[in-house]
Parts: structure tokens; C-alpha cells; sequence
């Protein structure tokens, strides 16, 4: 469904088709919960934004520079709420059976699962990496270093005593991790089963099609007009 | 006459050196473990305990590298010639550090992680991951997600989590150090509970000796990667007071005392073990 | 002295971490701070060094309110040494990693050297003086991790959970030194749930549960009350669960210590064996 929002963004600069793609996934936002982080992800994407605005104004109309800052907006609405709504999990299980992955990972790594499973560990790991992450900055600050003192290059070098625990703490975590995984049976055998399978719903194949649909048009329509910008 | 237990645990000479170090980890280790015994493993820092623990699950010397030396036996595997996938079977393991064994969104993913590199089938799956839960007291958890739980929750999904593979033995390296002394003792009841109820043998690793000393039977010290005491744990709490004392075991506060008073002639008899033991010792002394 | 006034603090999330706490600290004292996971512990030694500023109330370090006071100065008299070494441990020797809370304090180049030197010598880490701490064993990089906050020489020293994974004798020597620091003038916090180490080493202790402090007095009185251990999630020592059982022979209700109790029990088993020669 993504690449339903995405083809049409990224084949039109038009106006009016930016604010109906904003616009069409404000109710996703609203059933899938995230609104309030979207809100967040949007005040982190103002500084972009603004960027994309500026610079297009300047090697463009300013109607082009209004589209294009809609479309960013749309690609970062369309991508958050893609991970917004999707668990790591049903991701990896997602992952798990496109046999192009299974393929590459039987290759690189040996086993079929490898590779979706090493995707979605990382996420996993990722909000207790920050919870370490403020940690190893509170332990060095109580020994005096003060991260917003100095000049740029004493800024950059005061980064160090941060991340090199950091780092050294996520290898040793994963080494224990990959241990205690290894101690359960992990990669198994080819024939490893899942306890929990995605299953597809009458909503999910309603999607899909309507999908398809809004592809199909896009690129129907790109080659058959030119829409401009307003 | 009843049967004596198999012996499910023979090492004979089983030593490790890893990769890179100086010298051997362990050295030398004769071992003969039977079925539903509860060990207690022990030493200084650095004897070898940790390393003796990874060979009887096949980390070692699946994961760790290094020289090996001797055999190991585990129930009827030898750990040399089979991947740590299938010793995971027979063996399972529970980590020091409750948080980094734990790693699915939810604690019912995660216990069905085992059985599912088993390759089993759903049904069968959906069946242990059930019994695990039910027989652990971790059923209410088992939609949160790890990082939300306790410690000492955190350590009895870890338990599930191992169960789920049927397992004959458990080895339990220090498992509670970073659990509170109330979530300690809840988990090394349990355990002895779990060995009860479904036959396994376990063997813990602990420097506190008082938490486990109600429970185990056998105590093995180790000293520099050999193994300096393997007994009985009342008769080598007894007669090897001062070897462990001088080792720096944290022998049980009570023994300690019984020794003490027993030097000063004031009490006689047996060095007791844990604290009913000794209260009734104590009291027999006292009503003389 | 460090003094908090009726600190209460809240996380961002609403939730309360601390509620109403009241506290001294001056040079000498050895104090436990104990609680279950999650009591406000570490929030509480946060609060010490300016990490976390109350949201009620206030912190004052040596008459200085630690709101209006940066972390690095309030580290240079209040030591924080975390429970995780690896947390810290970032240089190539272990004479760097000592020397670092030195250089950012602004210590002379040979001030330095020197204090690293003393304090590798007081903690026995002399020998590994040019090792990198990433090839010494746990209890070693605990050790380095404390020989670093130490070597600034702070007035008041805050230890999270020294004593985790350590046998017995490192903890003995863990045990001998803190003596030292406080018997030296100095203030030694240490937060633990090891309540047999506590036992053996009579701190004062404060029990904290859910924020609160529930109780703070001498280490035997505290412990041996089996209901303020409970809320704490904690158990009372081995020596005072003994003595429960042998209460019908006058024996006082607050013994933790095995020492204390052998000599009760010396003098009790003496009697009786004096009272048997004479009956025979």
C-alpha cells in the first residue's frame, strides 16, 4: 500500500495530488493509532521541509517548491506509518517467507531464516541500545565531560567516551543474545516452523487491490497527460 | 533395592583452553553426575565454573573456540561430535543477565522460540509452550513484552523458555545476581520445584552458597580450573570447612557459626547446612 | 554535607519515581540504600550528583543548590560509580581510563600521573597499569571503573550495586576499603540488595519501597523487622532468621551479624554447660 502512495507521489508534481495523498492517509493514521507520533515525526521533518522549500524556490517557481515540499511530506507520512503500524515481528515474518530473501540468506548465511531474523533483532534492540545509550551518557558526565562545551572538534572528540562503550555494550549484548539463542536450537535445521503465521484478511486482499488499482491509474495517466504543477 | 539413578553427565579429563589465553580454563575434570541430582557449583572468580557450565550445553565448543581435551558425555550425546542445536535438546541453559536472553516482542514468542528451531509442529509447539507457562506461573505475562517484566519474572519466562525443549538437564549459571534476595529465593524454589515434578537434573551455579544450600545435595568446588572438592554437601561442608573458607566460597552463615562454636567445644555434631537444620541443631545443643 | 529537602521527582512519562525524601550526608557516614527493583534507588543517587533535578523540593551539595549547578561540578566533590563498568570504560590503558576524570577537572599533567599512580596502588590495579580494560576480567574493569571515580578524590562516593557477581573475597576486600574511605572523612552511599554483605558490614540503612522511605536506622534494627524487609522485597540475614527460631532462650531480636551471634551464643552454651557439670 505504500507503493500505492509512493508511485503516484513520485510521478506527479502537481499540488492538488499532494494534498489528496496527504489527505487520504490521515484516516490510516486514525485507525492505526499513530497520530500523535506521526505529529512528532513531522516536527522532526519541519527542518527538511523547510530546506526542500527554500532550495526549490530558488531553482524553481514557488508553486513547484509548495509541491515538492508536499510530496516529502507525503513520502514521510506514507513511510511512517508503514513502521508505525507494522511489528518488527509481522515484519520478520513477512520477510521470512519472500523466498528471494530466503534464497540470499541461504546463500550468504546458511540458513533461510538468517536474514530476516538478523533484521529483526536489530529493531528489537534498538530501544534498549537507547536506554544504554543515556546510560553510558549519564556515567560520563559524572566523570566531567560536558558534551556541549568547546568547539566543534572538541564537540566531535567528546563523542568518544559515548560511543565506544556504546558500541563495545551492543557487541557484548548480542554476543549473550546470539548465546542464549544458540542454547535454545537456533538457526534449527531447514525445517523450522513458526507458531504464529501472518494470515491474510478480506481487508488486506481489498487493499491490495485498490492498490493495484491506484498503480495501474498513475502510470496510465502519467503517460497519457501532462498534469502541471497547479 | 532400587535402581540407582543413570549416570546422565560422565566427563573424563574433560579440559578447555580458549582461543588467545594463557592457559586452560579447565583441566583434568572427572565427573560423573546421575539423574535428579541438584548440584551446586562453586568457586573463586575465575575457576573455571562458567566454562564447565558451556561445555555441557555445547557452547563450548560450538561457539567458543579454543583446544579440547578429554570427553563429555550428556545424556548419551558426546558434546564433541554434536552441533549446540542438538544438545539444546538434552541441556538447557539459563543465563546470568535475565534481560539478554529474553529477545521476542512477546513472552509467549519468545518460549515458543526453542521448540520452533525444533522444527516440531505447530500443534506440538502450541502444546509445550502451554505446559511451560502453566508450569512456571508465567501464563499471565504472556502478552507483555520482555522488557517490561521484572528481573525475577524475566528469569522464570528464561526458565519456560528452556523448558519448552524438554530438557534433562538445566545448568543455571548464577541466575540470580541481579534479582532481589526475595525474587532469589522464589526462583531457586522453583527450580527445585521443576526438578521434582518433572525429573530433571540441575546444576546451579552460585557464590552464595545460602540460597541454594536448602536444596542442593551435592556441592563441586572448583579452584583453578580443576575440580578440588566433589561431595556430599553436608559431609563436605563438614570435613573441608577451611579449604572452602580459605578459597573464599560465602559459605552458609550458619555453618560458619556451627564451626566456629564446634572449635570452641560448645556445640558437637554434624556442621548443618541451611537454617532449619541449624535452628534444630542448635536448639538439641541448648536443651542439654 | 548534601542535604535533600522533601525531594520528590517525576519522569516525563507521569509517572512518580520519588515521593517526599528527606536526607543528610556528611563525611563518616556509611549508609545503605536498599528497596526493591524499581523503589527509586538509582533515581535517588541521580539526584546526588545533578543527573536528575527534583521536581519538588530540592538537592544541596555543600550549600549549593544542584539546580543551578552543572553535573561536572557537582561531580568533582559527589562520585558516581555505576553498576555496569562497561558503561565507562572507553580508553586503550587503564592508566588512560583513570586518568580522564583528572584531565576533564583540569588537574596539572603531573597531578595527574600521580593520582592515577596512588590510586591504582590503593586498589591493587598497579600491575595493569598499560593493559586496555577490555582484556580484564568483570571484577578487574569493576575495580578500574571505581579506581576512576576515586581518582578524583570526592568528598562523597555513591556505589550502585558494588557487589553484584563478585565472590566472596572480593567482596571481603570491597568491604575493607570502604572502611577505609569512611573512617578517612569520607561519605560512602552504597546502593545494594545484598543483605548479607550489609549484615556483615553495619551501615546505616534506609529502605526505600516505591519512592518512599519506609524506615532508616542502624543496620541490625532495620533488617531484623521481618515487615519492613518484606516491603522492600528483601529477606531478613541469615543469623537474624536463625535467631527467630531460638527466642524462648532470651536471646535479643536483632542479631544480623555472625559474630555477634557466636558470642550470645558462646555465653548461652556456656551456662548450659556449667548448669549440666553442676547437675551431674
Amino acid at each position: 500500500m505504500v507503493i500505492a502512495v509512493l508511485v503516484p507521489a513520485l510521478l506527479f508534481a502537481n499540488i492538488y495530488v499532494m494534498i489528496i495523498l496527504l489527505l487520504s492517509q490521515l484516516p490510516l493514521l486514525l485507525v492505526g493509532k499513530v497520530a500523535r507520533r506521526w505529529a512528532l515525526s513531522l516536527r522532526a521533518g519541519v527542518f527538511l521541509s523547510a530546506l526542500i522549500f527554500v532550495v526549490n524556490l530558488f531553482t524553481g517557481s514557488y508553486l513547484s517548491a509548495i509541491a515538492l515540499t508536499l510530496r516529502f511530506l507525503v513520502l514521510l507520512t506514507s513511510f511512517s506509518l508503514f513502521f508505525m503500524t507494522t511489528s518488527p515481528d509481522d515484519l520478520g515474518l513477512a520477510l521470512d517467507r519472500i523466498g528471494a530473501i530466503r534464497w540470499l540468506s541461504r546463500r550468504w548465511l546458511g540458513y533461510p531464516n538468517a536474514l530476516s531474523f538478523t533484521f529483526t533483532t536489530a529493531v528489537r534492540l534498538v530501544p534498549t541500545l537507547a536506554v544504554d545509550a543515556q546510560t553510558v551518557v549519564d556515567a560520563q558526565r559524572s566523570r566531567g565531560l560536558e558534551l556541549d562545551k568547546g568547539n566543534l572538534l572538541k564537540r566531535v572528540r567528546n563523542y568518544i567516551p559515548i560511543l565506544i562503550p556504546l558500541l563495545l555494550i551492543a557487541i557484548r549484548r548480542s554476543l549473550e543474545l546470539a548465546e542464549a539463542l544458540e542454547s535454545r536450537g537456533f538457526p534449527g535445521k531447514e525445517g523450522r516452523t513458526s507458531l504464529f503465521q501472518l494470515k491474510f484478511r478480506p481487508v488486506d486482499y481489498a487493499i491490495i487491490a485498490l492498490s493495484v488499482v491506484a498503480i495501474a491509474g498513475s502510470f496510465w495517466v502519467f503517460f497519457h497527460y501532462k498534469i502541471p504543477v497547479l | 533395592m532400587a535402581h540407582a539413578p543413570r549416570e546422565i553427565i560422565i566427563a573424563k579429563n574433560l579440559g578447555f583452553q580458549y582461543v588467545g589465553a594463557r592457559k586452560a580454563a579447565i583441566q583434568g575434570i572427572d565427573l560423573s553426575i546421575r539423574e535428579n541430582e541438584f548440584i551446586l557449583l562453586t568457586g573463586p572468580s575465575g575457576c573455571g565454573k562458567t566454562s564447565l557450565c558451556r561445555c555441557l550445553n555445547g557452547l563450548i565448543p560450538n561457539f567458543y573456540q579454543g583446544e579440547w581435551t578429554g570427553e563429555l558425555l550428556v545424556d548419551g550425546l558426546s558434546v564433541t561430535t554434536q552441533l549446540t542445536s542438538e544438545l539444546s535438546r538434552k541441556v538447557g541453559y539459563v543465563f546470568q543477565n535475565p534481560e539478554n536472553q529474553l529477545f521476542a516482542l512477546t513472552v509467549e514468542k519468545d518460549i515458543a522460540f526453542g521448540p520452533e528451531n525444533l522444527g516440531l509442529s505447530r500443534q506440538e509447539i502450541r502444546q509445550r509452550v502451554d505446559e511451560a507457562m502453566n508450569v512456571t506461573g508465567t501464563l499471565p505475562l504472556k502478552d507483555l513484552a520482555p522488557y517490561e517484566l521484572s528481573g525475577g519474572q524475566q528469569q522464570r519466562v528464561a526458565l519456560a523458555g528452556v523448558l519448552a525443549m524438554k530438557p534433562s538437564v538445566i545448568v543455571l549459571d548464577e541466575p540470580t545476581s541481579f534479582l532481589d534476595p526475595r525474587t532469589a529465593e522464589e526462583i531457586m524454589r522453583a527450580t527445585d520445584d521443576l526438578r521434582r515434578e518433572l525429573g530433571l537434573t540441575i546444576v546451579v551455579v552460585e557464590h552464595r552458597l545460602d540460597l541454594v544450600s536448602r536444596y542442593a545435595e551435592r556441592i563441586i568446588v572448583m579452584d583453578g580450573g580443576k575440580i578440588v572438592a566433589d561431595g556430599d554437601l553436608e559431609e563436605t561442608l563438614d570435613e573441608k570447612f577451611d579449604l572452602l573458607q580459605g578459597l573464599g566460597v560465602g559459605v552458609p552463615r550458619v555453618s560458619l557459626l556451627w564451626t566456629m562454636l564446634r572449635r570452641d567445644g560448645l556445640v558437637s555434631g554434624k556442621v548443618p547446612t541451611h537454617l532449619e537444620s541449624a535452628a534444630a541443631s542448635l536448639q538439641g545443643m541448648m536443651n542439654q | 554535607m548534601i542535604t535533600l529537602d522533601r525531594v520528590s521527582y517525576t519522569y516525563r512519562s507521569g509517572q512518580r519515581a520519588l515521593t517526599d525524601i528527606d536526607l543528610n550526608l556528611e563525611g563518616g557516614d556509611f549508609i545503605a540504600i536498599m528497596g526493591e527493583n524499581g523503589a527509586g534507588k538509582t533515581t535517588l543517587a541521580k539526584h546526588l550528583n545533578g543527573l536528575l533535578k527534583p521536581s519538588q523540593g530540592r538537592v544541596l551539595v555543600d550549600g549549593e543548590d544542584t539546580r543551578k549547578a552543572s553535573v561536572a561540578k557537582l561531580s568533582r566533590k559527589v562520585g558516581l560509580v555505576f553498576q555496569n563498568p562497561d558503561h565507562l570504560l572507553f580508553s586503550e590503558t587503564v592508566r588512560d581510563e583513570v586518568a580522564f576524570g583528572l584531565k576533564n577537572f583540569g588537574f596539572a599533567p603531573d597531578v595527574v600521573d600521580k593520582q592515577v599512580e596512588r590510586t591504582l596502588e590503593a586498589l591493587g590495579l598497579s600491575e595493569y597499569t598499560d593493559t586496555s580494560p577490555f582484556l580484564l576480567s568483570g571484577g578487574e574493569r569493576k575495580r578500574v571503573a571505581l579506581a576512576a571515580i576515586l581518582a578524583t578524590e570526592p568528598d562523597y562516593l555513591i556505589l550502585d550495586e558494588p557487589t553484584i557477581g563478585q565472590d566472596y573475597q572480593q567482596k571481603e576486600r570491597l568491604r575493607n576499603f570502604i572502611l577505609q574511605l569512611y573512617s578517612q572523612g569520607k561519605a560512602v552511599v552504597m546502593i545494594t540488595h545484598d543483605v548479607e554483605f550489609v549484615a556483615e558490614s553495619n551501615p546505616k540503612v534506609i529502605l526505600l519501597s516505591q519512592g518512599r522511605i519506609v524506615a532508616r536506622g542502624p543496620a541490625d534494627s532495620v533488617l531484623s523487622k521481618d515487615e519492613l524487609v518484606k516491603k522492600a522485597s528483601l529477606v531478613r540475614p541469615q543469623m537474624s532468621r536463625l535467631f527467630s527460631e531460638l527466642t524462648n532462650y532470651g536471646f535479643p531480636s536483632d542479631v544480623i551479624d555472625v559474630h555477634r551471634a557466636r558470642l550470645l551464643l558462646e555465653e548461652k552454651l556456656s551456662e548450659a554447660k556449667v548448669r549440666v557439670a553442676q547437675n551431674s
